[in-house]
């Protein structure tokens, strides 16, 4: 992995990336010089991208764009595509009802065909699921990598120690042609929870704590390093959900260090490194830790013990509260923001200053790249054992991938799941943003382990309050906003 | 990509502030194929009502306000990465978005489609609403070269910021992956060396 000679020889860039020379490298540092490829003068870097997932939706206007140049894909194998959000999660073995859906499925299918893909896993295939669910289960993401994706959440593979963020289809063209982009440094930012976390309280919960503190827009030109105690003791699952939400809070993307719970959970994966490749990379990936001395352009610290089940009453996922608070009165609420406020509370049909523990709600989503790996469902399970879904309450139980699934049913959740009157649908985006008939019908409330509660996400006048699936799980029994705790 | 160089155009006024990709193309209308078609669902979801008649209260059904300019509260793009959203904006025919702050994902879609976004501080766009809707007639001028945008009512100018290479892109015209595939040689010399 030694460029350092190539990239000086080219590279218009400071050594160092602009840092002095007693100044350590932070993580991000690390990954990102290592992958200078070119840059241009006062402007933007050219950037090498080891991995490259597509999806049906933001990848057919690239396909086009390289058919009108007449280009190939320039490396296929690190290329790989799943078919997720356009699909349907019942009779996914019989055709597409939906005539639109289906020609972007097949168009889709046409394209890995034309341009000889290989690692195409459509409808069905066992390897299909949402993107950021069947990259790292089938160990294609990796410590030290860069990834892309047509889509915001591919921050969660930076759970892995790998720079991982969404792109637009303009670049998902540039990425098939050339395997590179054309990116702008971002700056950097250290967010450390120290402490453990409360009984009761998820990865999700701490992710909505933060993005509630920073607002929707306040890592916006950032890269983050989660850091501190409370994220070290995670599982893998567990930080995926934190890093897939940091495009939450408008971060470039968020990464983790790689340590003995990433190296073990990536080892023995079909597209992990094997044999003596293995222990090639695991030495260097040892090496991907931001070094004391490091500067970061922004440090934040939290103390992991704050932390209370969390659900958002508005319409941006920062509008977030502590399950047992109150929706802040109008007065809490900066000037310039209170017609955006009142908006949005008016779209939810809450009130400014209410509390909204023991509200019925309608629908339960368990699911999405935030949510729904088997570590959700293990939580959604081991809290509806032996109870009864609420008779009010419609739940979709979507597992992200065909390897949840079959985990689920190896695991015995299945059963405990269909004694509480629950039952699951099959894998894919579903609900999260409901372009299939997954759709929350207008008015009606979702308790939500997605991604996004904005306006109309969940389906048109569909109300979302995002919450982790331990809340989820007790708002489907209750049939309310409950603390599970 | 079309050159973008200056631009005189009354505006259309939007004091929403975190509009996200899914209020401005909602996701069922991302099944599409190609790049066209999408200005007619742009901010479907506010324009139009459940039968699909135009909504009086917003405003692009309003005829008082109309322009090539789009004037957005401030984080202006948040939420999804969704290319379409720069294509419904320029389908429906703005080359010009202003806010005092744009989500990242966004912006670089907006530049990579010939859609300006300009940065102004608090005060200007406050400034902008207050004549605009004092007369909806008052225009901007935005002025790529000199990096400069002119509130005409009133008089006032503000610089903006812009990468030099984004810039350059613009006003030539130029598409980044015309630069990318003109570095293949460094980047397969990349690839060899890493290995």
């Amino acid at each position: 992995m030694n460029n350092t000679e190539n990239n000086e020889k080219r590279s218009t860039t400071p050594p160092l990336g602009g840092r002095g020379v007693d100044q350590g490298a932070t993580l991000f540092d690390k990954i990102w010089d290592a992958h200078v490829v070119s840059s241009v003068e006062n402007g933007p870097t050219q950037l090498y991208i080891d991995r490259h997932f597509c999806h049906e939706v933001t990848s057919p206007q690239a396909f086009n764009g390289l058919r009108a140049r007449g280009l190939k894909v320039f490396r296929p194998e690190q290329t790989t595509l799943t078919a997720d959000h356009n699909t349907p999660t019942i009779n996914q073995d019989k055709p597409v009802n939906d005539p639109i859906s289906r020609n972007q499925l097949d168009t889709f299918a046409g394209n890995a065909v034309e341009f000889n893909l290989p690692l195409y896993f459509p409808l069905g295939h066992i390897k299909n699921g949402v993107v950021h669910i069947i990259g790292p289960e089938n160990g294609f993401t990796h410590p030290g990598a860069t990834i892309v994706c047509g889509d915001s959440h591919t921050s969660t593979h930076g759970a892995f120690g790998a720079i991982a963020f969404g792109i637009g289809t303009s670049e998902v063209e540039m990425v098939l042609a050339t395997q590179c982009v054309l990116q702008t440094r971002p700056k950097t930012m250290r967010i450390s929870f120290n402490g453990k976390l409360n009984a009761g309280v998820t990865a999700k919960d701490l992710a909505l704590y933060m993005i509630s503190k920073l607002t929707t827009g306040g890592a916006t030109g950032y890269f983050v390093e989660y850091a501190g105690e409370a994220i070290r003791s995670m599982s893998m699952e567990e930080r995926m959900t934190v890093c897939n939400l940091s495009i939450e809070m408008g971060a470039r993307g968020g990464l983790i260090a790689p340590d003995q719970t990433t190296f073990d959970y990536v080892k023995g994966r079909e597209f992990a490194p094997q044999g003596s490749d293995w222990d090639k990379k695991r030495t260097y990936w040892q090496t991907l830790k931001t070094d004391a001395g490091a500067k970061f352009d922004e440090e934040l610290v939290f103390d992991a013990a704050d932390i209370q089940p969390m659900i958002t009453y508005g319409t941006n996922p920062g509008m977030g509260m502590g399950i047992n608070e109150s929706i802040p009165t109008l007065d809490k609420v900066d000037e310039a923001g209170r017609i955006s406020f009142q908006k949005s509370l008016e779209y939810m049909g809450f009130e400014a200053g209410e509390k909204l523990e023991g509200k019925a709600i309608d629908y339960v989503f368990l699911g999405s790249c935030t949510n729904g790996r088997i570590e959700d469902f293990r939580v959604f399970a081991n809290y509806v054992k032996g109870k009864k879904k609420a008779e009010n309450v419609t739940a979709w139980l979507v597992p992200g991938s065909w390897m949840v699934e079959k985990q689920i049913r190896e695991e015995g959740l299945f059963d405990i799941l269909t004694d509480a009157g629950f039952a699951l649908r099959q894998p894919g985006c579903s609900a999260c943003l409901a372009m299939n008939d997954d759709k929350v019908p207008a008015g009606k409330y979702a308790v939500s382990t997605s991604n996004r509660n904005f306006e109309g996400r969940q389906g048109p006048g569909a109300r979302t309050i995002l919450a982790g699936p331990l809340v989820a799980a007790a708002a489907a029994v209750t049939g309310r906003i409950t603390d599970p705790r | 990509m079309e050159k973008f160089i200056t631009l005189t155009s009354t505006v259309v006024p939007l004091p929403i502030e975190n509009v996200d990709t899914d209020q401005i193309i909602p996701a069922r209308f991302l099944k599409a194929t190609d790049k066209s078609g999408f200005g007619d669902n742009l901010f479907a979801d506010w324009r139009y009502d459940k039968d699909g008649s135009p909504k009086a209260d917003f405003v692009l059904n309003n005829a008082t306000f109309s322009g090539s300019i789009l004037v957005a509260g401030k984080n202006f793009g948040s939420g999804s990465s969704r290319e379409h959203a720069a294509w419904a904006i320029d389908g429906y025919g703005f080359k010009v978005v202003v806010s005092s702050f744009f989500a990242d994902i966004f912006q670089n879609n907006a530049l990579n489609n010939g859609v300006l976004p300009v940065v102004v501080s608090t005060e200007f766009l406050a400034e902008i609403f207050e004549s605009v809707n004092a007369n909806p007639a008052s225009t901007l001028t935005i002025d790529l070269l000199n990096q400069m945008i002119t509130s005409n009512a009133g008089g006032k100018s503000e610089t903006f910021a812009i990468n030099a290479y984004k810039k350059e892109c613009l006003l030539n015209g130029l598409d980044d992956i015309d630069y990318l595939l003109s570095k293949k040689t460094q980047t397969e010399e990349y690839e060899k060396a890493r290995i």
